[in-house]
């Protein structure tokens, strides 16, 4: 059933040689021939302008207001690119090398590869879009290590290079709408995928703001939707984040891929009560100058400047020696979760630890800027005053936005942090021309699976968004839609159309005639709680299990009391946000279903059942090298299908950070 | 930070849709946590009402991290709130204390229709950017990225004006409802860069000629705009645009 | 003054730039007004502005009725309809109007005194913004100079404005 569809030949070929002989489509044709793109964000932006810009009649659909606020927005940290710029030893290979291994080999290697192929095709773009990357005096890009990678390959603007990034794809992609090329529907929410004769052939979209459904129809459907990281109820990800789209067409028959894959990052603000909406990270690239530690006394209650050093756990350092507070983000969060389960997690909640900077503000940056300016055996005052200074140039924008949070000054307490739902790996199964098993439909971005295997590294989301986006996609469509050009569009009165219209109006008015009591946020919150502490950083079988019954029972609950206000043709967020809850409770169990399955520990994916002796996350290559591809089967029903994962350059083996 | 809980009187701005006329609602909340932040406070509130069985306000947020710029609110008379530099969304409770009063109301302008409650349209703003806010460069088309050195304070200035979260705020505030700030945002951002230099004059004219038409005032450098951007825009990027806007006009043959 | 053919000329350019930024200003103002239909029940206020960057349609409308104050009582007389206190003046074999004599007698009335410091108090405000803008919308900016223009804006204005108070007040007061 699954065919990867990996081209033949030399791994570093398979691109090019993809390139070379796939089928095109003539200017003339593509103009009659037209393509849905769901979303919004680097993906969905980039591919809507790059093929725009072909010549394809291109329909972009996104829920907020404008494409401009799709949640690739909110990335800070930077983009990955082979450039080697630095002359420190980087390479296209070595960027595809430390993916895989970064991702516990659960990538496919082909894919991988491309992705670090296009990864330098993409800072060029970016450039020539007016992106400002950092840069040096000189004026030449600036680069900066990140996620513990051993070269700086990281390019960035400030913290905000999602931002940057995001804008120069909207900037092409309102281009293209300028041109004709495009037509923007913002406000708008897929509710469903039309499939004509086996062929997703359009979609079924809601307008938000009245309310009413809308046929669209296209030679192709994109989803470039995002992950599902809200199925935690509390992420990073933003408000509307969803799984809808990407779930509809799962139930159409789109394989869902690795599903319990998600990337816990260990640096968030953490939990301040129970009115929590969300969560805020803080850049991984605070590790670099923040030591993480806890009190060693249980419970202990005093202020952290209150507790000497000696009383002090720096655990990571203590259990990492080699890497210390840079381990990955899946060690560093499991990490800080058995430190505060133990009892010694600090704040009102309990459920944090400290990420102190006042030993390299003193050390690292004080010590070297008092050397700049010949000051002779400084005091401790005038050390920090001179280490602030230059974080505040690295970092000011990140602690401005901790203290408004929290009211403390991360300059001179420490801050807290605690790990949170970032995001996630799993994603509709895409072969290597990123189309899903149902003809027709592809998945770009993070709302796919195919990039990062068990475990994301560090500014590797923005480049795998924008490579499908402007790189892959332009010529694997084409593959697709040559053997299109006779198509001609299908009437909107077709009787897909019709069924699939009704089916989705029928869901939507039984969902406003529950008129149960409670509301769609607290069913939310309640699949979240389940999700985080069974199917959350640390999983095993007995947990799984009960979660996949309380979720059942969930469910049942949600489509008999739930109370939704306003009626169906208005503006009525209530509305869209119980469909969509409706779908993460459907998720939730598939995501239960693939970490019981997954019965090893890999990346994100931690099973208590596999681990070391000392602790550590273990690996079974032998059992369950491939990736878990769910049919949907019927309600809380589905077969597995496994793509065996085949290692041919980059061989396993195990991480250790000790 | 010591925290504390606080009773407010919430007045917020309810119209059923652009056609309502509508009209202030009172509203009394209880036990609201100074750590929450301001749209956690509109939860809680919209939790009761449609536990009351009434319909809770609509209101546009998305990242709740301050860089999507779907938040906005009118709060008190100040876009965004008291807090200086800062989105809706990230102002939280201990600006306020037990008893206050807030009252609530979305952007207004004529440019800014009111779709629901709180919820403006700002679609005038992709517009603007659609009529000249880009480089016309195709995928593919791209030279090496370290082929054009640029000066770093010109890329950073470019970068500062790129800030811009394309919120309103801008709009809200000012007395003219003047976008002006928006319009000289983008085009300093590009402006300033060596890339956006062959649509330099086009882009200028295009894009207030937009501006314009969309319904939007004009600028009288009061100030009111920058004061308010949660990004800090500079009120410079304005006098930048004009420069443009003037150079353009005096150089076109059309 | 007005018997060198310069300043005649002068005048109509003057009258000329009066009109059109009094044309300029109101047009701008009730456009900029209409702008937004729906006001705030709660108004910005001085949070983010200077009210008299915000209030120099009114400003210039009190500058405009002192304006036609001004006009009846000097132009008219002088160059169309006289007046009792306008008598000739001959220096130097040149014929005149005795202007100085007119001030004397118009100064003499405290209303009109007040209303022509009312109307150089407004004079201030109104360049004190339209100074510095001005810069502005012609692109002039600059980081290095901004707080020049600034104060030499603030400096010019107090200065012009004080000075023509002094006329009135000092003809008032006796003090010339």
């Amino acid at each position: 059933m699954l065919d990867s569809k990996i081209p033949a030949g030399k791994l570093e070929e398979k691109w090019v040689d993809y390139k070379g002989h796939c089928k095109l489509v003539n200017p003339a044709n593509k103009r009659k021939l037209e393509i849905i793109i769901v979303g919004t964000g680097l993906a969905g932006a980039s591919a809507a302008a790059a093929l725009g810009e072909l010549g394809y009649k291109v329909k972009a659909f996104c829920f907020q207001d404008s494409p401009r606020r799709a949640h690739s927005i909110a990335a800070q940290g930077g983009i990955n690119a082979a450039k080697n710029y630095q002359n420190d030893g980087d390479s296209v290979f070595r960027l595809f090398y430390d993916t895989v291994k970064g991702g516990d080999y659960r990538a496919r290697e082909a894919n991988v590869h491309r992705l670090a192929e296009v990864s330098v095709n993409i800072i060029d773009q970016c450039v020539a879009q007016g992106v400002p990357f950092a840069r040096e005096y000189g004026g030449l890009l600036n680069n900066r290590s990140f996620g513990g990678t051993q070269v700086k390959r990281t390019f960035y603007a400030a913290g905000q290079t999602g931002q940057q990034l995001l804008i120069g794809a909207y900037q092409a992609l309102e281009r293209q709408v300028a041109l004709g090329n495009v037509t923007m529907y913002s406000r708008h929410e897929m509710l469903d995928v039309v499939m004509v004769e086996g062929k997703a052939r359009g979609i079924i979209a809601r307008n938000l703001v009245n309310g009413e459904l809308e046929r669209h129809f296209g030679h192709a459907v994109l989803l470039c939707t995002g992950g599902y990281g809200n199925v935690f109820y509390l992420s990073t990800n933003a408000m509307g984040s969803n799984v809808t789209a990407a779930w509809k067409a799962h139930k159409k028959g789109a394989t869902f891929a690795n599903p319990c894959f998600t990337q816990i990052h260990p640096t968030c603000i953490p939990v301040s009560g129970d009115h929590q909406s969300k969560l805020t990270l803080m850049s991984e690239s605070l590790r670099n100058d923040g030591r993480i530690w806890v009190p060693k006394q249980k419970g202990d209650k005093r202020k952290a400047n209150d507790i000497p050093e000696e009383e002090r756990d720096y655990y990571l350092e203590r259990r990492y020696p080699a890497f210390g507070n840079l381990v990955p983000r899946d060690v560093a969060s499991r990490a800080a979760k058995e430190r505060c389960d133990a009892g010694y997690g600090v704040g009102t909640t309990g459920q944090a630890v400290y990420l102190d900077f006042k030993f390299n503000l003193i050390n690292k940056y004080g010590k070297t800027e008092a050397g700049k300016l010949g000051i002779e055996n400084p005091d401790i005052e005038t050390l920090m005053r001179l280490g602030k200074e230059v974080v505040k140039e690295e970092y000011g924008n990140l602690f401005d936005m901790y203290e408004k949070i929290t009211g403390e000054n991360p300059y001179e307490v420490p801050m807290r942090i605690y790990p949170a739902v970032h995001y996630t790996m799993g994603g509709l199964w895409v072969d290597y021309e990123l189309m899903t098993n149902v003809k027709g439909l592809y998945c770009l971005g993070e709302a796919n699976f195919s990039d990062h295997g068990a475990n994301r590294l560090g500014a590797s989301a923005l480049m795998q968004g924008l490579a499908d986006g402007y790189f892959v996609i332009p010529y694997t469509i084409g593959n697709y839609l040559a053997d299109e050009i006779a198509t001609k569009p299908i009437p909107l009165t077709h009787e897909a159309f019709e069924q699939t219209e009704k089916a989705v109006a029928d869901r939507i008015n039984t969902l406003m005639n529950i008129k149960g009591k409670q509301t769609v946020e607290s069913f939310h919150k309640r699949l979240g709680k389940i999700m985080w502490e069974k199917c959350g950083m640390a999983r095993n079988a007995q947990g799984l299990q009960e979660a996949i019954s309380e979720i059942q029972a969930l469910k049942k609950e949600f489509w008999s009391d739930v109370r939704i206000p306003g009626t169906i043709n208005e503006m009525n967020p209530e509305l869209d946000k119980a469909g969509r809850v409706a779908d993460f409770i459907e998720l939730g169990e598939l995501m239960c279903k693939d970490a019981l399955n997954r019965n090893e520990s890999c990346g994100g994916h931690f099973r208590e059942e596999s681990q070391t002796a000392e602790g550590e996350a273990e690996r079974k290559d032998d059992e369950f090298a491939y990736v878990a591809a769910w049919e949907y089967a019927g309600e809380s029903n589905w077969n597995l299908h496994k793509e065996q994962l085949n290692f041919e350059v980059a061989k396993p083996t195990q991480r250790s950070y000790k | 930070m010591e925290h504390y809980m606080m009773n407010l009187t919430l007045k917020v701005w309810r119209q059923k849709n652009t056609s309502d006329s509508g009209r202030f609602e009172t509203y009394p909340v209880k036990n609201i946590s100074s750590e929450m932040s301001f749209l956690e406070m509109i939860d809680v509130l919209n939790e009761e009402l449609i536990s009351e069985g009434k319909d809770p306000i609509a209101f546009d947020h998305d990242c709740r991290e301050g860089i999507c710029g779907a938040c906005s609110m009118y709060i008190n008379g100040r876009p965004h709130g008291p807090w200086h530099a800062n989105t809706t969304c990230q102002l939280h409770m201990r600006a306020y204390k037990d008893g206050d009063t807030v009252v609530i109301e979305p952007w207004r302008a004529n440019s800014f229709p009111v779709i629901k409650d709180l919820v403006v349209d700002r679609s005038a703003f992709d517009r603007i950017i659609q009529a000249g806010g880009y480089i016309s460069v195709n995928t593919g088309n791209a030279v090496d990225a370290n082929a054009i050195a640029i000066n770093k304070d010109n890329a950073d200035a470019a970068f500062a004006a790129a800030a811009c979260i394309g919120c309103g705020a801008c709009v809200a505030a000012c007395k003219n409802s003047s976008a002006l700030l928006f319009v000289s945002a983008k085009v300093s951002h590009l402006a300033l860069l060596p890339q956006g230099n062959p649509e330099r004059k086009t882009r200028a004219m295009n894009m207030v000629a937009q501006m314009d038409k969309e319904g939007f005032g004009a600028c009288t450098n009061t100030g009111a705009c920058e004061a308010v951007c949660p990004k800090e825009i500079s009120i410079e990027n304005i006098a930048r645009l004009n420069r443009e806007y003037m150079m353009a006009g005096a150089a076109s043959d059309k | 003054m007005g018997s060198t053919v310069v300043i005649r000329i002068a005048e109509i350019g003057l009258f000329l730039g009066i009109f059109l930024h009094i044309i300029q200003g109101l047009m701008l103002e009730f456009q900029n007004r209409s702008k937004r239909k729906k006001g705030y029940a709660v108004p910005m206020g001085n949070k983010g502005s200077k009210w008299y960057s915000r209030s120099m349609g009114l400003l210039g409308t009190i500058l405009l009725l002192f304006f036609i104050l001004h006009w009846w009582h000097f132009w008219v007389p002088a160059r169309f309809i006289g007046h009792p206190e306008l008598t000739e003046l001959e220096i130097n074999g040149v014929h005149m109007h005795n202007m100085y004599n007119l001030m004397q007698y118009t100064f003499q009335e405290l209303w009109v005194v007040i209303a022509y410091v009312v109307a150089c108090i407004s004079l201030c405000w109104h360049l004190i913004h339209g100074f510095q803008s001005a810069f502005r919308t012609v692109g002039v900016s600059n980081a290095k100079y901004n707080s020049l223009i600034q104060n030499v804006g603030i400096g010019y204005s107090i200065i012009i404005s004080l000075a023509f108070a002094m006329m009135p007040v000092s003809m008032y007061l006796g003090w010339v």
